[in-house]
């Protein structure tokens, strides 16, 4: 990345939205979405898994391909996503018996979208990834400053964002150079100076599990490098309503109802 | 990298940075410059700060640059210098912020031995400073004389804010083990130990300005080895009396609190430094304000053990939380001392007082100035109020450490409860709606309005419930 790139870059202003991990949640989605238009997001970025777990997968699937569209939004394919259109071996009953609905109740159009999706995409001083982007396609979880490392060094950009981990995570490379992480107080904007390195785990849209049930995103400033994660309160006990009248599993419907 | 590598002290007077036309160098050190400048529509004057970076990631002023441009701009209030602007780290960095004008502490401490009551008033004005940083969620851990500007207000500016720790950042230090995050002297037990989050480090640092103001001393030395710095973990200083003769307890008792090695055993909040050292005659004095020796050696020894045994245990120090040692304040009227609205005021504090383990209550009774009455002085009126006021804060049985009492002679209540509450720190202020002598005033001209609508901080208004049929 060279310095006339990234100058070039700050003088355009730029607030980025991320979401990450919607998970057919359309109530959580609409929440953010507003949230983010109100606070000046002139892109979106989808960083997969838009579908899994919720009632709405292709309400979901027609607003983010609309997003693309229309917007020009970045969609990167998360490991539900790709599920859809390929049962891979490891996954629970719970979890296959969600894949299976999802795949039956998506029409054609959507699964092909879906599909389309790539696994990663960098633009400029950003890489967008689902999961690590050291190996997208195995799913890894940053879990560790060590996989944060792993990722930062494969991306090779100042930024990497990603979900995956439904957390709200910021690591950044330290003294030393060693991955160290932040737990971002949402709400607050962080300065994120592009000579060092950072990932953004971005947290999820529409299925959080830290006990809070609020939505989770971020908005990135590119302008003035800053970032700032964001808890968004929506009807989620109506989205949970949904997922036991779609005859989805109970427990999917806890989660949603509690942010657990 | 190489691109942002300006050698040191290139910038020439006279040239022109963003606008910014350099002045006089002002200081040259290792880890940076300072220059005068002048800025385009500036209001006042400025100084920018050009820090010494060198190629490669992890140096040493590169993050300290990094950390005071993160957090400086956020920062409001006299206590701290107002932010200008920050330069690109790509081009040139710099940090344009006000020149606080002043001479530092360390000026003021060069001069030579203090009285002991001007030692009070700067360690006073200190330990604003350092609650004006608390409460904006910021620990500053470089507290030293070189760091406290003494503006001519008498108010005191922290600047050089390099280690800095803010609560809503990544802590870019976290990491850091090759140096020091502090200066040596100056430095707490738990900063040694690699703790970033710990408001009572700076309260540590504090203690040893203090030390030094008092006794022209440094408590622990200049330790030039980890060995030696880590002596402090379980070593007690000489008692400034044993130092400076003269030296009075109260002082000593303040100093020794904020030096403990635990820091449990310390104040749990700058407001409550600022409180003693401000009121002599209401430090609760124990035995640290008598000591004359170190602890004996059994006593060291015992600390050295316990201290080895945590470091292989799991080390605990419990993460402050801005807000959590409160400073709360009671306005009691104790003209009427009989009057129906006390029972309530009393259960209503007791209330407040059971949220917090930490808190500080002042009692206050402002009564009307007799003739010739001095402020404080122990007028008859005065000492009547005074054991009212005893009798009416003896129900809540409160250790004697978290309670003070006041009397305040003045023609104007409400003036001196905002006075009071503010030049102290409160954090709530609780009193009574209109009572007998105001109930014929409109609700607009009473003590409790006017405080209510003028208080820098928050407001309890204790009303007796109205009856059934009223």
């Amino acid at each position: 990345m060279s310095t006339d790139l990234l100058t070039r870059e700050r003088l355009r202003p730029l607030i980025i939205a991320l979401l990450a991990d919607v998970h057919a949640n359309l109530e959580a989605l609409d929440a953010c979405l507003k949230h983010a238009r109100k606070n000046g997001a002139a892109r979106y970025v989808f960083l997969g898994d838009l579908v899994g777990y919720g009632a709405d997968p292709e309400k979901v699937v027609d607003i983010i391909a609309r997003y693309a569209s229309a917007h020009g939004a970045v969609v990167v394919k998360g490991n539900h996503d790709e599920a859809v259109n390929r049962t891979p071996g490891y996954m629970n009953d719970s979890l296959r018996s969600v894949i299976e609905w999802t795949r039956e109740t998506l029409s054609a159009d959507a699964k092909a979208f879906l599909s389309a999706q790539p696994l990663c995409v960098r633009e400029h001083a950003m890489c967008f990834v689902h999961a690590s982007a050291a190996a997208p396609e195995r799913w890894d979880y940053v879990d560790s400053p060590a996989a944060a490392q792993r990722s930062v060094d494969a991306s090779a950009t100042p930024y990497t964002f990603s979900g995956h981990v439904h957390d709200q995570e910021l690591y950044f490379r330290g003294a030393q150079g060693k991955m160290s992480v932040f737990r971002p107080i949402p709400g607050r904007a962080v300065p994120v100076s592009a000579h060092r390195n950072w990932l953004a785990l971005v947290g999820s849209v529409g299925q959080p599990r830290d006990g809070n049930p609020a939505a989770a995103y971020a908005l990135f400033d590119a302008a003035r490098e800053r970032i700032a994660f964001h808890r968004v309160p929506y009807d989620h006990l109506a989205a949970a309503r949904k997922i036991r009248e779609a005859g989805l599993p109970l427990s999917v419907a806890y989660r949603v109802e509690r942010g657990t | 990298m190489s691109a942002r590598e300006p050698a040191p002290g290139s910038l020439e007077p006279g040239s022109e940075i963003d606008g910014f036309v350099i002045g006089e160098r002002v200081h040259a050190g290792a880890m940076g410059s300072l220059y005068r400048v002048c800025g385009p529509a500036a209001d006042m004057p400025l100084v920018m700060k050009v820090p010494h970076i060198r190629a490669g990631e992890s140096d040493e002023a590169l993050i300290n640059f990094e950390t005071e441009v993160m957090i400086m701009p956020v920062l409001v209030g006299p206590h701290v210098p107002r932010f200008v602007a920050a330069g690109d780290l790509a081009r040139l960095p710099y940090v344009v912020t006000e020149w606080v004008a002043g001479e530092s502490l360390e000026a003021v401490r060069a001069r030579g031995a203090l009285p002991f009551d001007a030692v009070a008033r700067l360690g006073a004005a200190l330990a604003d400073a350092v609650h004006s940083l608390h409460q904006q969620d910021t620990i500053h851990f470089d507290l030293k004389p070189d760091n406290a500007i003494v503006r001519p207000s008498g108010e005191i500016a922290l600047i050089d804010f390099g280690l800095a720790y803010h609560a809503n950042f990544p802590d870019l230090l976290a990491e850091e083990k090759r140096f020091a995050a502090g200066s040596a002297p100056y430095i707490s037990p738990e900063q040694i130990l690699g703790v970033r989050d710990d408001t009572r480090s700076d309260l540590f640092a504090l203690g040893v300005v203090l030390y030094e103001l008092a006794t022209g001393e440094l408590p622990f030395g200049v330790p030039a080895t980890l060995a030696g710095l880590r002596d402090r973990l379980w070593l007690d200083p000489v008692p400034p009396a044993a130092r400076r003769p003269g030296v009075p307890p109260w002082l000593q008792e303040v100093i020794l609190r904020c030096l403990e090695p635990d820091a449990d055993e310390r104040y749990q909040s700058a407001a409550h430094i600022a409180f003693d050292l401000r009121h002599p005659d209401k430090v609760r004095l124990t035995a640290r304000a008598r000591k004359s020796d170190p602890d004996p050696f059994f006593v060291q020894l015992r600390r050295w053990w316990r201290v080895r045994r945590r470091r292989h245990v799991a080390r605990r120090v419990p993460k402050m939380q801005a807000g959590s040692a409160p400073v709360i304040m009671v306005a009691v009227d104790t003209t009427n001392p009989e009057d129906e609205r006390q029972p309530f005021l009393q259960r209503v504090t007791a209330q407040i007082l059971s949220l917090s383990a930490e808190f500080r209550l002042m009692c206050i009774s402002v009564i009307g100035a007799g003739p010739g009455a001095e402020a404080e002085g122990p007028s008859g009126a005065y000492l009547e109020h005074l054991v009212r006021l005893r009798h009416w804060v003896e129900p809540l049985r409160l250790p004697a450490q978290r309670l003070s009492l006041h009397v305040i002679e003045s023609a104007n209540p409400a003036g001196a409860l905002l006075d009071y509450a503010r030049s102290n720190h409160v954090d709530l202020i609780v009193l009574g709606a209109p009572g007998p002598s105001q109930q014929a005033l409109a609700w607009w001209r009473s003590v409790a309005s006017t405080v209510t609508a003028n208080a820098t901080c928050s407001v309890h208004v204790v009303r007796v419930p109205a009856q059934a049929g009223d």
